[in-house]
């Protein structure tokens, strides 16, 4: 487009931004915080890490912990959870409820999970539950109902800090689900080194209709190896991770993960502020020619790229429930407190059918969403029921959230309230590829 | 956690489907047409269903679907009513008139199954009992019902004019709601049973109507209508607190029962649209929503709401099983599969055109039929209303 006078004008503007005239007019804060943004947003090499991945333990076959009995034994309907999963979601709701969400306002304006919060998360012990117990780590089981659960209790509490926190077990249930044991065996362990290990699921790119068969991302096999060439979005931690798994359109073969570590050359990282999940701080990847191993290559060729899909989308589906559970108890309370024309709110039917609404369609997203995590837990095809349940969820997340602002009028607007910062966090939903994994 | 039928209820399945496939399909369109002509292939039907209930504590009708047992064991339980929303589905895929008016198998039963002694339900066993609660100035606000029942020695005097009554005029007795007393509000109605030809029954009309035709609407009238005292379904105390609630608990059984209804229905116009429209779809379940056609989108957002509601009716429908609450949960599965069964005949007549407009497909039909599943057993409005109320704890005085 080519510049009209307002935009020339805009231009001479900009030019005197260096003149005292902006101290006059209050300029100079916004000006540099702009500034500050253009800096933040630009790549830059993430060559700090200075952990090895080393074999602690060399495992000959890949650990397969295989799914909970309560599962596999079970062949009637039934939507109770096992004893088992009833104690993890106990303490995962306290810790939603007691620590989390009181943390969640101040995460989502410094764009930061607080480090107490961190440090308590990983005090639950989730990546032990993740590592097989091969490789030093408690996970006798692999149960994605669990961590559907798990999931869902956390986002109660806050989506951008259960994203932050679910990041790295992903990377983790992924390597266990998929890993090769030469692969299981270098980097499970590192997720219960002291310092614990930020990874994170790279699958998004920076496109208008992405569609996760058709990525732009690409790798060539050269010689022993691989090249990747591309660039990711989406990315939660991005900044601060040491691992990705990276998802690249395999010359002949089609689109695979890659094992990729923060300091290979070639791969820049920068910040993405994005609408919401601020504490997650999202981010892009940028792959210059980077030189991969042959061993990068996620799994052997039983890898389902769908599969691996379908687990991050129905996390993103679990995450959507607990939000939605916070925005139905939320506008309860406030509808039942607030009074106009002499008396609750909630004593309207526009209002109340609308929170009747909020609780139908979280009913019907989470029906959904566990019968496509019940079916890949007994290792039926689930495909079709995790497309569905992300339909659901993508379109009934987003009514919930903008309903929660509704519910609560101006207010609802102001960050008095968290429902401004839930509407941020559900429109994720539906856009969300990669990032999790269950 | 599991949400897969058993084997048990995918063999019923499997039988209802048959039924539905070779007996209601195929007389589909010829009792939409003849209005108020009694479906006499029914007979066969009823007696096949009768036959699939003898052999098992778990029968598929409505009558199954009030049987509440608790197992000791603390094991959970698949059965009379998970079974009966599962049958019901399938006969609604065939036809949701003909299933209406299924011998033996009205709400009627139900209600009888629910509320009365084991008197009754012997005297009763074996009958078709129809329902009579709406009157011309009473719908949804069933409280306030003006049939009055007098107490005459033996007897009970039934007096006023029922509506509404599917079946009213072919099932062998009819199970009115009725007030012992107007000024005792809510808690003075009782259900009583009228069997056919009682002096001062009289079918006053039969209704035309939008859709499912082949089922029978009455309206009957009650001009000093006398019944022995034992046909007072259930007690006969006025019991203040908890009265109309055992009246109503009738209910928490059949909406999940008119939940499947809609599930079934829905699904022979998604499967028939699917079938007319194979050319134009590619549906791999994994590209992105907003990059498949528009139809596509249409078809799979149609998918995951029906998909929604059939798993809510079971969810209901398990817990009745399983002697949990679910009074909420049965609402919600109303209020869900009712208007997503709406939606989505509707919106399959609008996507196959004129071949869908036209009576040379049923796709036409169940866009009419499918509308009464969004208004009896409780309207949309009355299901948001008992969801709302519920989840803001509410009354019914406060929440109106």
């Amino acid at each position: 487009m080519s510049r009209d006078p307002i935009g020339i004008a805009l231009a001479a503007l900009n030019s005197i931004a260096s003149s005292p005239v902006i101290d006059k007019l209050g300029l100079r804060e916004t000006i540099e915080k702009t500034i500050y943004q253009g800096t933040k947003t630009g790549f830059k090499a993430l060559g700090a890490t200075s952990r090895q991945f080393k074999n602690v333990t060399n495992l000959v076959t890949p650990a397969r912990p295989s799914a909970p009995v309560s599962t596999t034994s079970k062949n009637l309907f039934d939507l109770n959870l096992s004893e088992e999963q009833q104690l993890m979601q106990d303490s995962i709701q306290r810790f939603a409820k007691d620590l989390i969400r009181p943390a969640a306002l101040d995460a989502d304006k410094n764009a930061k999970v607080p480090q107490d919060i961190s440090t308590q998360a990983s005090e639950l012990g989730l990546s032990y539950f993740a590592v097989p117990e091969e490789l030093g780590g408690a996970g006798t089981e692999r149960s994605p109902v669990t961590s559907m659960v798990v999931a869902e209790e956390l986002a109660y509490g806050d989506m951008g800090i259960a994203v932050a926190t679910l990041a790295p077990i992903g990377v983790a249930n992924a390597l266990t689900h998929w890993g090769t044991a030469s692969q299981q065996s270098k980097y499970l362990p590192a997720f219960l080194e002291e310092s614990p290990l930020l990874a994170s699921i790279a699958v998004a790119e920076s496109e208008p209709l992405f569609d996760a068969n058709l990525l732009k991302t690409t790798a060539k096999s050269v010689g022993n190896g691989f090249i990747l060439q591309g660039e990711k979005s989406l990315v939660p931690l991005a900044e601060s991770c040491e691992l990705f798994l990276i998802a690249a359109n395999l010359e002949n073969k089609g689109p695979r993960i890659f094992i990729v570590e923060s300091n290979t050359e070639g791969l820049t990282v920068a910040a993405d502020p994005s609408m919401g999940l601020k504490a997650a701080q999202l981010g892009k990847i940028n792959l210059n020619n980077v030189k991969l191993e042959s061993d990068s290559l996620l799994g052997e060729s039983d890898f389902d790229y769908q599969a691996f899909i379908n687990f991050s989308r129905l996390g993103w589906c679990s995450l959507a429930l607990g939000t939605a559970k916070a925005i139905l108890d939320y506008t309860i309370t406030y509808c039942n407190e607030r009074e106009a024309f002499g008396e609750p709110i909630s004593h309207r039917q526009s209002v109340a059918f609308m929170v009747a609404n909020i609780g139908i369609e979280l009913d019907s997203m989470k029906v959904l969403t566990q019968r496509a995590v019940t079916r890949a837990e007994k290792g039926l095809d689930f495909t079709q029921e995790a497309y569905l349940a992300h339909v659901l969820c993508g379109d009934k997340a987003m009514e919930i959230g903008t309903n929660g602002v509704q519910l609560l009028g101006g207010h609802g607007f102001t960050k008095e309230h968290p429902v401004e910062r839930w509407y941020r966090d559900m429109r994720s939903i539906a856009i969300c590829e990669g990032g999790i994994h269950l | 956690m599991l949400l897969e039928l058993p084997k048990k209820l995918q063999n019923l399945q499997g039988m209802a489907y048959q039924v539905a496939n070779e007996m209601l399909r195929p007389i589909s369109r010829k009792y939409d047409l003849a209005e108020h002509e009694y479906p006499k292939e029914l007979d066969m039907v009823a007696s096949i269903l009768d036959g699939m209930n003898a052999g098992d504590d778990d029968g598929v009708g409505a009558g199954e679907a009030s049987k509440k047992k608790k197992r000791t064991d603390g094991s959970i339980s698949n059965g009379s009513n998970m079974a009966a929303v599962v049958g019901i589905q399938e006969f609604c895929w065939g036809d949701t008139g003909l299933l209406l008016t299924l011998p033996r198998q009205g709400l009627g039963n139900a209600a009888i199954a629910a509320v009365a002694n084991p008197e009754q339900l012997k005297r009763f066993k074996g009958k078709w009992a129809a329902m009579a609660i709406t009157e011309p100035n009473t719908g949804s606000d069933s409280a306030s019902i003006r049939t009055t029942a007098k107490k005459d020695g033996d007897h009970y005097v039934l007096n006023g004019e029922k509506i509404f009554i599917t079946s009213g005029a072919r099932a062998d007795v009819i199970v009115v709601w009725a007030t012992l007393d107007k000024d005792l509000g809510r808690s003075a109605i009782k259900s009583f049973a009228v069997e056919r030809g009682t002096p001062g029954m009289e079918l006053i009309r039969l209704e035309h109507k939008l859709g499912i035709k082949a089922s029978d609407t009455a309206a009957v009238m009650f001009t000093d209508c006398r019944i022995h005292k034992d046909n007072l379904l259930g007690n006969e105390e006025i019991n203040v607190e908890k009265g109309f609630a055992g009246v109503m608990e009738t209910f928490d059984n059949t909406r999940p029962l008119v939940a499947a209804m809609a599930v079934g229905l829905a699904k022979a116009s998604l499967d028939q649209t699917r079938h007319l429209l194979k050319n134009s779809l590619k549906q791999d379940y994994s590209t992105p929503i907003t990059n498949v056609s528009a139809v596509e989108a249409e078809l799979y957002r149609m998918e995951a709401d029906w998909e929604a509601s059939r798993l809510l009716t079971l969810k209901a429908a398990w817990m009745a099983d399983n002697a949990m609450p679910n009074s909420k949960e049965a609402s919600i599965a109303k209020a869900k599969a009712g208007r997503v069964c709406n939606q989505i005949t509707l919106k399959c007549v609008e996507l196959c055109a004129s071949v869908g407009y036209s009576e040379n497909e049923l796709l036409e039909k169940w866009a009419r039929d499918s509308k009464i599943l969004d208004i009896f057993e409780g309207t949309q409005q009355i299901q948001q209303l008992i969801v709302a109320r519920r989840l803001l704890g509410k009354s019914s005085s406060e929440l109106k």
